[in-house]
């Protein structure tokens, strides 16, 4: 009889850890899923500590620039459950939050002492927040990223270049802080032979299929006081979107593009502008700072060879953000490990590690920590841009808003079909049908 | 090993209707699940103001006015136009080669299989390969295509920019798809070619008929099915042309190589409009389908004659 109990119980028990087997082994494995890019290798670096420290396995979901919107973005809307923890795009938060994607987490950082002011703040506006400036956190923020400028600077120091340029401009060959400044250095260098190769004066973003023309543009256009809206009366478009100003700064693009970037440049995105600067073929590049590690390490172009700024100023200073918060997709079944995740992620010694490897940390204080402006060479240029950042729609609907602009700005500055004014008043009636038809005016 | 005799009473009990059935069912039901359904799903979302991006959201019925808009949007008729472009030039130039090419193989000179070959590769490449090579070809400042066109007609390679130029990106497109797909077209008029008795010629040439005449009166007549059929394919698979365009030029500069299919992709999965996409998408496959069935009916009647 005991025997037959002792048989009952140890099957019973067999059972019973069968059942439970599956939970726990989800359990011990985390997919976080984000774009293949640089930071992306630092980043299961890094998670080799939480893995350690937790026991948690982390698997990486990574898919390249190209397709990662619209590869997540039919996830999420899927409600599929292959990522747990989501690094998306500050772009996606309005509509994640608003169609239940992300877990929002403002209980979570309660509970944790996990502050937003613990931040910097544009960052937490532009990754966490929705509706934007309300404390409604939907991310932690991640990856911190803007649009800024690196120069060739062996060739900006070669005095028979100074000399020249000084003579023609009547100022020092350096840095651009005006846009009328780094035009006539684009236009100095196009087509000039340097090191007996013929080179060219900059690379900006003309990228037509994704959003590549358009982060470019608005990088620019927000200088020159282009706004998205009536501060006073959201929504209200005309007279912001299409004023003088920002008339003014897209036909400085499409001048910029026409007079001084290489030949064939009428797609060019990321990697495009990157190759063109590792290629010796430009004096500038505009691109994004999460290039400037890989760039600075470069052998040919990279070291000496390389120096960075931030956007130049015009009637205003900004520069287009990049960068992606990290969030608890609300699909998953694991969302207490992925929780847990993001709590060890928040750890200022995470954090600076999360620098040291080629992340762009977002916490105050590792940015604001004394001697992180001269950690890297382009930590300086990297913390002035983050101070005049300045973000696309966030909208629910931002991928039409960001189709409109795309079209309009490509057919303008590529194509050369009609007038800027045009170009910015038809985006006025696109996004106001946008709006519309969301019945947000 | 004889089949034991209850299994084989069963077996012998299915009527040839049941066993045909049953052989047809796993690709009638996938033909079903994954054609159909879909089609029925897309056609029931035209209907509606679904939007894929908002699971949640009520899905609210708004009649015809997805159709409404999608036909009287003059983008959606501009990208009409720049498919109707694509397809004709590609169709022309792809007929006119790939059936002069077909015509010299058919010759049966000394190599004539190896050359048949090496013009056959480009077709068994992969879209994506080619445009991603295409796009260095017709780079200004290291593509062998700019090397060439300037060798030729003189200009600098800097100003010949394929795919940035409004002039020059449809057709840098066009040349692309014929370069890669001439191949296909020619193996269908070579059949077409083969199947034509001897004996025909040989009684024009005791006609003492002209080789000129022989070409028109016999070849092409009777090659014609053969071509059309080419055509069709090609008509088909063009009207749906999108990776090579996306990999080419991503449908710029502005939206001049803005096909169907691309602004299709971008109603359905970047806007997530996607009650409007279903209409879009209905429509183009009602045009597609009801072209393709006229021209069948054509094609039959030319092979009656």
């Amino acid at each position: 009889m005991q025997m037959k109990l002792k048989a009952l119980l140890g099957l019973a028990s067999a059972l019973a850890l069968s059942s439970a087997l599956p939970n726990a082994a989800k359990a011990e494995e985390l997919t976080l899923c984000w774009a293949a890019w640089d930071p992306a290798n630092a980043l299961v670096e890094l998670s080799k500590d939480f893995t350690a420290k937790t026991k948690i396995d982390m698997k990486f979901e990574f898919v390249p620039w190209t397709s990662y919107a619209d590869r997540f973005l039919n996830e999420l809307n899927s409600q599929g459950k292959l990522c747990d923890l989501i690094i998306g795009d500050s772009q996606w938060i309005g509509g994640a939050a608003e169609n239940g994607h992300y877990v929002k987490l403002n209980e979570f950082f309660d509970k944790e002492g996990i502050k937003m002011d613990d931040f910097v703040p544009a960052t937490v506006v532009g990754y966490s927040e929705w509706p934007k400036n309300t404390p409604n956190y939907w991310a932690l923020p991640a990856m911190g990223d803007v649009v800024g400028w690196t120069y060739r600077k062996d060739w900006f120091e070669k005095p028979e270049l100074q000399k020249e340029f000084k003579e023609k401009y009547g100022w020092e060959l350096g840095p651009p802080k005006t846009y009328d400044q780094l035009k006539q250095i684009a236009e100095f260098f196009q087509k000039r032979e340097v090191d007996g190769k013929t080179v060219y004066g900059a690379s900006i973003y003309t990228e037509r299929g994704s959003e590549g023309i358009t982060m470019g543009v608005t990088n620019v256009l927000y200088d020159w006081g282009f706004q998205y809206e009536n501060p006073k009366k959201p929504y209200e478009m005309e007279g912001f979107v299409n004023s003088p100003d920002a008339v003014k700064g897209l036909e400085f693009y499409k001048a910029l593009y026409d007079c001084c970037t290489p030949p064939g440049s009428s797609n060019v995105y990321m990697v495009e502008s990157a190759d063109a600067f590792k290629s010796g073929q430009v004096a500038m590049q505009m691109n994004f700072a999460f290039t400037w590690p890989g760039l600075y390490k470069d052998e040919k172009v990279g070291g000496d060879r390389i120096g960075f700024f931030p956007n130049p100023a015009e009637k205003a200073h900004f520069a287009q953000l990049g960068g992606q918060g990290i969030s608890v997709v609300s699909y998953s079944e694991k969302r207490d490990a992925a929780l847990q995740y993001i709590k060890w992620f928040a750890q200022p010694d995470v954090q600076s590690k999360w620098w040291e490897l080629g992340g762009y940390s977002c916490l105050k204080a590792v940015v604001n920590a004394p001697g992180f402006a001269s950690s890297q060479p382009y930590a300086q240029a990297f913390l002035d841009s983050m101070a005049i950042v300045k973000d696309f729609w966030a909208e629910p609907s931002y991928a039409s808003l960001l189709q409109d602009m795309q079209k309009r700005v490509h057919n303008y500055v590529i194509a050369g079909n009609g007038t800027a004014k045009e170009a910015l008043d038809g985006l006025v009636k696109d996004w106001t049908e946008v709006f519309e038809e969301d019945g947000k005016i | 090993m004889a089949t034991p005799a209850p299994i084989a009473r069963r077996v012998r009990g299915l009527s040839d209707r049941a066993i045909a059935w049953a052989f047809i069912a796993p690709a009638i039901t996938l033909l079903l699940a994954i054609n159909i359904f879909p089609l029925l799903w897309a056609i029931y979302l035209s209907f509606t103001n679904y939007r894929a991006n908002r699971p949640n959201a009520a899905v609210e019925g708004v009649g015809l006015r997805n159709y409404e808009r999608v036909l009287t949007d003059p983008e959606i008729w501009q990208a009409m136009q720049t498919t109707a472009h694509f397809v004709f030039w590609t169709i022309v130039l792809q007929t006119v080669i790939g059936f002069a090419l077909a015509y010299l193989i058919d010759r049966k000179f000394r190599g004539h299989a190896f050359w048949t070959t090496i013009i056959l590769i480009p077709m068994m490449l992969s879209p994506a390969v080619v445009g991603n090579f295409w796009r260095f070809l017709y780079e200004p400042q290291i593509g062998l295509f700019a090397y060439a066109a300037s060798m030729v007609t003189g200009i600098p390679t800097s100003e010949i920019r394929m795919l940035g130029d409004v002039s020059l990106a449809p057709w840098a497109i066009i040349i692309v798809d014929t370069w890669m797909w001439t191949p296909y077209v020619m193996l269908i008029c070579l059949a077409g070619l083969r199947s034509i008795p001897d004996y025909i010629y040989e009684a024009a040439e005791v006609d003492r008929a002209s080789a000129w005449r022989q070409f028109w009166s016999i070849t092409v007549p009777m090659a014609l099915p053969f071509i059309m059929l080419a055509v069709l394919f090609r008509g088909i698979e063009n009207f749906k042309m999108f990776d090579m365009v996306t990999l080419l030029t991503g449908g710029g500069p502005g939206s001049v190589t803005e096909v169907a299919s691309i602004t299709l992709k971008r109603a359905a999965f970047e806007s997530w409009a996607t009650g409007r996409a279903s209409a879009f998408a209905i429509i183009l496959f009602v045009a597609v389908f009801g072209l393709a069935n006229i021209y069948v009916k054509a094609l039959n009647k030319v092979k009656q004659r």
